[in-house]
This record gives C-alpha cells, sequence and structure tokens, in this order.
C-alpha cells in the first residue's frame, strides 16, 4: 500500500523538497524504469498496441513451485489409493496395477503442462493461479508443437540438475557430479539471465510467459461528483486542484479503493493542510476524498486536453 | 463545472456495457470452450474485440482512470489471444498430428535419422565386435553386478532362461515392462533435449545406447544364443531402437539449427528446428509405448523364436511404410 508522500514544506510553494519526499521519488521512478523492461508492445493487425507484460523469473518459480505441488499431490493420491486397493489384489494384479501407476507417473510429469498449455487458456493451474500465461514471441497463434517443444525441454533444466545432484549424494564421483551441477544449472537460471525471461524451452519453442490477469471493472470514483451535478459544498480553487499530479491521483484512486476508513481519514487530513481545506460541518472523509478525486481528475484531464501532463505534485510549471 | 468536462467518464459510460458484454463472452469462452458460445456471441466477438482495442488507445490519451485502463488491458489482451488463438481440439489435433505432422517430420528428417541411426549402430558394432573378441571389454563398459547376471560368467543355461518365460509371472513382467518404458522415454527426450548443447550429448547418448546393447549382445553371441536373442530383442526392439534412433534424429535437428543457423539468427533458426523436433519426440513417446505393449505383453506370451521374428518384421514393415511412404496431399 502506497501512502501520499508527506507535503514537503507544509503549504509553502516553493519548490524545495525535502530529502525524504525526493528519495521516495527517485525510488518511483526507477521502479516504473524496472516495470517498463518488461512490458512488450504486441501491434495487433487491426493496428492497436496491446502491451504485454513479461512474467518475471521469481513469478515463473512460483507458478512451477504450484504444478510440482500438484503433480506430487496426484502422484501421491494414487500411489496411496493404489496401496489401499491392493489389500484386495492378488500378486499378479497388484503388479498390474502398479505397471499402470508407472506408466500414469510418466505421464504426469510430462503431460500435465502439455495439456494444459495447449487449451484454451495456455497456461497450467500455477501460471493461472498467477495470471500468467504463455504465448507465441511473434504474436501469432501458440501452436500445439510449440507447447511439446517448450515443456520437453524441462526435462533437460529441472531433470538435469536433479539427476546430477542425486549422483552427488549417492555416486562416488563427487566432483563430476558437481561440475555436472554446475554445468545443468546454466539451463535453470537461464531465465534470470535474459531480457525476456526465457527458459531455454521457451527459446527453441519460440514461446514466453507473459502476465495476463484478469482484471475487473469497478465502479468510477468520478461519478460521485459528476452525479452531485458538482454542488457547490466541495468547490475547489484552480489552485487546491494544481497541488497534486498524476501519481497523487493514482494513489487517491487505491486509497478510495482499498483502504481502511483510519487510512482514509490520515490521507484525508493531509491533503486538507496541503491544499488548506477547512473542515465543514457535517463533512466526511470519504465524501471530501471522492469529491478531491473528481475535481483533481477534472483538472488534470482539461490539462492533458491541451498536452501537459502533470505527473506529480513536484511536477511544477 | 459541467458534466462535459469529465471526458473521461462519458467515455467510459457510453461504452462500459459493450466491454463488459465482451468479458462476459470471453469468460464463458475460457471456461467451457468455443463451443458454448452462441452463434450471436461469435458474431458480435470481433466488432467486440475491435472497439474494445480502440477504447484502450483513447483511454491510454484522456483517461486517468487506473481501475479502466489496467481494465482494458487485460481485457484487450485475453480477446486477442482468444480471436488469435489455437482453435483446434485436442482430439482434432490429435488426429492431424498421426495422419499429417509427425510422419511429415520424420520423413523431413532423413538425414539427421541416418546420422543417429550411425552412431547408435557405429556403438552396437564397437562394442559388439570388442567384446566377441575379448571378453573384458564387457566388463570395462558395464562395471560389475549389471543385468541381473546376464554377463560372460552366466550359463549357456542361465542365460537361456532369461529370454524365454518360464519362472516369471506375467504381472511381474509387466511392471518391469513398464519401468522399462519409463526410463526408455525419459531417455529419449533427454536425448532430445540435450541435442540444443550442438547435438554432442545427444551423440554421446546414442553410442553409450549402442554400446550398452552391443555388449550384452555379444554376450549371448558368444553362448551361441545369437539367433534367439536376436528374436527376444527385436520383438519390441524394432520398435524401441527405432524410437530412440528418431530422438537422436530431433536432438541432431535442434543442435544442426544452433550450430549452423545459416542466414537467420541463432534463435530464430532453432525456433523454426524446435517445432519439427519436438513433433519428432512426441511420436517417439508414442512409439516406445508401442514398444512397452509389445515387451510386456508380446514378448512374455510369445515363446516361439519364429512369431517373435515375424512380428518384429511386421512393426518394422509397418513403422517405415507409415513414415516414408509418400502419400498424397488431402485437399482440405
Amino acid at each position: 500500500m502506497t501512502k501520499i508522500p508527506t507535503p514537503a514544506q507544509g503549504q509553502q510553494k516553493s519548490p524545495i523538497v525535502s530529502m525524504e519526499a525526493a528519495t521516495q521519488r527517485r525510488a518511483r521512478m526507477a521502479e516504473a524504469m524496472r516495470q517498463s523492461k518488461l512490458v512488450r508492445n504486441l501491434i495487433t493487425p487491426e493496428g492497436a498496441a496491446i502491451r504485454l507484460k513479461l512474467a518475471t523469473a521469481g513469478e515463473r518459480a512460483g507458478a512451477f513451485l504450484i504444478d510440482i505441488i500438484i503433480q506430487w499431490a496426484i502422484v501421491i493420491a494414487t500411489f496411496l489409493g493404489l496401496i489401499f486397493v491392493m489389500g484386495a489384489m492378488r500378486n499378479e494384479s497388484m503388479n498390474i496395477a502398479f505397471a499402470v501407476w508407472l506408466v500414469f507417473f510418466f505421464f504426469v510429469r510430462n503431460f500435465y503442462y502439455i495439456i494444459f498449455e495447449i487449451g484454451q487458456r495456455a497456461a497450467t493451474p500455477g501460471k493461472r493461479a498467477l495470471g500468467l500465461r504463455v504465448a507465441a514471441r511473434d504474436g501469432g497463434r501458440l501452436t500445439a508443437n510449440s507447447v511439446l517443444a517448450r515443456n520437453f525441454i524441462r526435462e533437460i533444466e529441472v531433470g538435469l540438475p536433479f539427476q546430477f545432484s542425486l549422483m552427488g549424494m549417492f555416486g562416488s564421483s563427487g566432483w563430476m557430479a558437481l561440475l555436472g551441477l554446475v554445468w545443468s544449472c546454466v539451463f535453470l537460471l537461464f531465465p534470470i539471465f535474459n531480457k525476456d525471461k526465457m527458459r531455454v524451452g521457451d527459446l527453441i519453442a519460440g514461446t514466453w510467459v507473459i502476465r495476463a490477469p484478469k482484471a475487473k471493472l469497478m465502479h468510477d470514483i468520478a461519478s460521485v461528483t459528476v452525479n452531485q451535478g458538482g454542488s457547490s459544498r466541495y468547490a475547489f480553487s484552480t489552485a487546491q486542484t494544481d497541488a497534486y499530479g498524476i501519481h497523487e491521483l493514482h494513489v487517491l484512486e487505491d486509497v478510495l479503493r482499498q483502504s481502511t476508513p483510519d487510512i482514509k481519514k490520515q490521507v484525508a487530513e493531509r491533503i486538507r493542510i496541503k491544499i488548506g481545506w477547512v473542515k465543514q460541518a457535517g463533512e466526511t472523509d470519504l465524501a471530501f476524498l471522492e469529491s478531491y478525486y473528481g475535481a483533481l481528475r477534472r483538472r488534470l484531464e482539461q490539462r492533458m486536453l491541451l498536452g501537459d501532463r502533470k505527473a506529480d505534485k513536484f511536477d511544477v510549471r | 463545472m459541467s458534466r462535459d468536462l469529465l471526458k473521461s467518464y462519458r467515455f467510459r459510460e457510453e461504452r462500459q456495457a459493450d466491454w463488459q458484454k465482451l468479458d462476459l463472452i470471453l469468460t464463458r469462452a475460457e471456461n467451457g470452450g468455443v463451443k458454448r458460445l452462441s452463434d450471436e456471441e461469435m458474431l458480435a466477438l470481433p466488432r467486440l474485440y475491435r472497439q474494445a482495442v480502440s477504447s484502450l488507445s483513447v483511454a491510454r490519451s484522456i483517461s486517468l482512470d487506473q481501475n479502466v485502463i489496467s481494465y482494458l488491458e487485460s481485457l484487450c489482451t485475453r480477446a486477442y489471444f482468444f480471436v488469435y488463438g489455437a482453435r483446434t481440439t485436442i482430439g482434432e489435433r490429435i488426429m492431424v498430428f498421426l495422419r499429417k505432422d509427425w510422419p511429415a517430420s520424420v520423413r523431413a528428417a532423413t538425414l539427421p535419422t541416418l546420422l543417429s541411426a550411425l552412431f547408435f549402430f557405429g556403438g552396437w558394432a564397437l562394442a559388439f565386435f570388442l567384446c566377441v573378441q575379448d571378453m573384458d571389454w564387457f566388463w570395462t563398459f558395464h562395471g560389475q553386478n549389471f543385468f541381473d547376471g546376464r554377463n560372460p560368467d552366466a550359463t549357456v543355461e542361465y542365460l537361456r532362461s532369461t529370454i524365454y518365460t518360464d519362472g516369471y509371472g506375467e504381472g511381474e513382467l509387466s511392471a518391469f515392462s513398464s519401468t522399462l518404458f519409463n526410463n526408455n522415454a525419459q531417455i529419449a527426450l533427454f536425448t532430445f533435449a540435450l541435442g540444443f548443447a550442438f547435438g554432442i550429448p545427444t551423440a554421446w547418448l546414442l553410442v553409450y545406447n549402442g554400446v550398452m546393447i552391443g555388449s550384452l549382445y555379444a554376450v549371448f553371441w558368444d553362448k551361441g544364443l545369437g539367433y534367439e536373442f536376436t528374436g527376444w530383442l527385436a520383438i519390441h526392439g524394432v520398435t524401441e531402437i527405432f524410437a530412440i534412433i528418431l530422438a537422436g534424429a530431433a536432438g541432431f535437428i535442434i543442435g544442426g539449427a544452433v550450430a549452423f543457423p545459416g542466414n537467420r539468427t541463432r534463435l530464430a533458426s532453432a525456433r523454426a528446428a524446435g517445432q519439427q523436433a519436438a513433433t519428432i519426440a512426441m511420436g517417439c513417446v508414442v512409439m516406445l509405448i508401442a514398444a512397452a505393449i509389445l515387451e510386456g505383453f508380446g514378448r512374455q506370451l510369445i515363446n516361439s523364436d519364429g512369431t517373435r521374428y515375424l512380428i518384429a518384421a511386421a512393426t518394422g514393415v509397418l513403422w517405415t511404410a507409415y513414415f516414408y511412404l509418400p502419400r498424397r496431399e488431402r485437399q482440405e
């Protein structure tokens, strides 16, 4: 939860910015830069640009972990089920059941990803949980062949380091195992060291993993002020609406959408001080914030029409 | 202050019903597949999609409502992938794979297949001739206590008993063969996947597997069981070895594409080769399933050498015909 930075010097209009605020601003800009490195523009055949955000290595690792847990849950559950049923079985049919289970294990291991990624959502349950999906790098169709390729390659990215560490634990040639482990970790850590966050499998298959979370359309906060028809109760002056910029508007949107009454109260207090607003009788924090949000957005949009984007409150012109 | 000043508000009010309609259709399609959409919805979809995309570009330039922009971003991304995404069901896909893609990509890989076979049989022949001349080589290749006593020190009677099913129960052997399938399929995928390191590990794996079989072959040959052992091996081995060689070929395709990208970038070259190779590797898994069935049931139930040879020959002919017989392109 981001908070509105404390007003620099009370109500002073001077461009003197406190050290703390400047540091925060710089950190914010750096974060925006970092985020923008993960954005790829996809031009649709209609000529519109869609921004695709690549999944970070961490998100992909998280999705993979969830998938591994699900796979193991399936494998162990069926194994336990088999043991349970085995009591009633003769020795021979028990062996056949075990054989079937072994083949089942192979399919869960290798085809779990393929079946889910060939589907409409192009995502395994783990990816779905984190709002990720697989997409073709050239923006075209994700073909079944690509899905096969990217998942068969997983065998060396995960299987190889695993086998080498097993070799290190049980085998005699410790140095060989260590060397192998280091070598195979090149594949495992590959996504961290390229700008598209691709696995080797992605590279071979021509795919990448993007963030495609489902967003909900929430109500427009400005509807409150619009429907009031701009009642005179909260008439903010231009100077008052010019106190903040787009960044603060977005923070205010977050505050209004998802914070506790306590935080809303603090924020309202701070804004009142900053813009020199005197609290009127019967004025609630929520009503004040919503009205100010409406007024600020209106003002910023007006300025935008003239090509003037006020990035944040430090952006004085 | 009039309503008109908040342009983004009016903009949203006019269009959000359509956004939500698109959202609803997409959600339904994602959950239940395309079939659950009515004709009307399918017709409306392209229009709604184009409208959402244009809304997004407008919203980016006039709106400051984060929620609207991120909603439209997500909606357009989902719609884009749906409109331009794969439309085939898994069933259709499997049919296309079996009828066209698989044999076509195997046929297109004749040269890598020959290369792969050369490595495999080269390893085999090398090990065989070395071992036949001097059985000590067997221990070099296998180390001690390997192959449950099927080694140069075993008696002819013991070796013969491993070829025919006398003492084994049926079930035990089918478990054994599914273990082998797991192992082989994993090795096949490995052979394919390692190809991308210029094909070097793939070549090594092929030679290694050839050496393993070749040296074992020499043990039986040495004891005068060559004919019987060939039948025992061939009934499933024709399929299995073919699969391993094809997996090697798939690895070489990728390795070759990475090593010699030609005019393309290494990345583009690897990508183009990767998809063909993956189809072959997928096919290898199918072949190994067939081999496991032949091994688990065929080999255990059939103890006659002649029948074993017959089945082996039949599988050989069938696979060759399936892959390499020229076929007419079907007009679709």
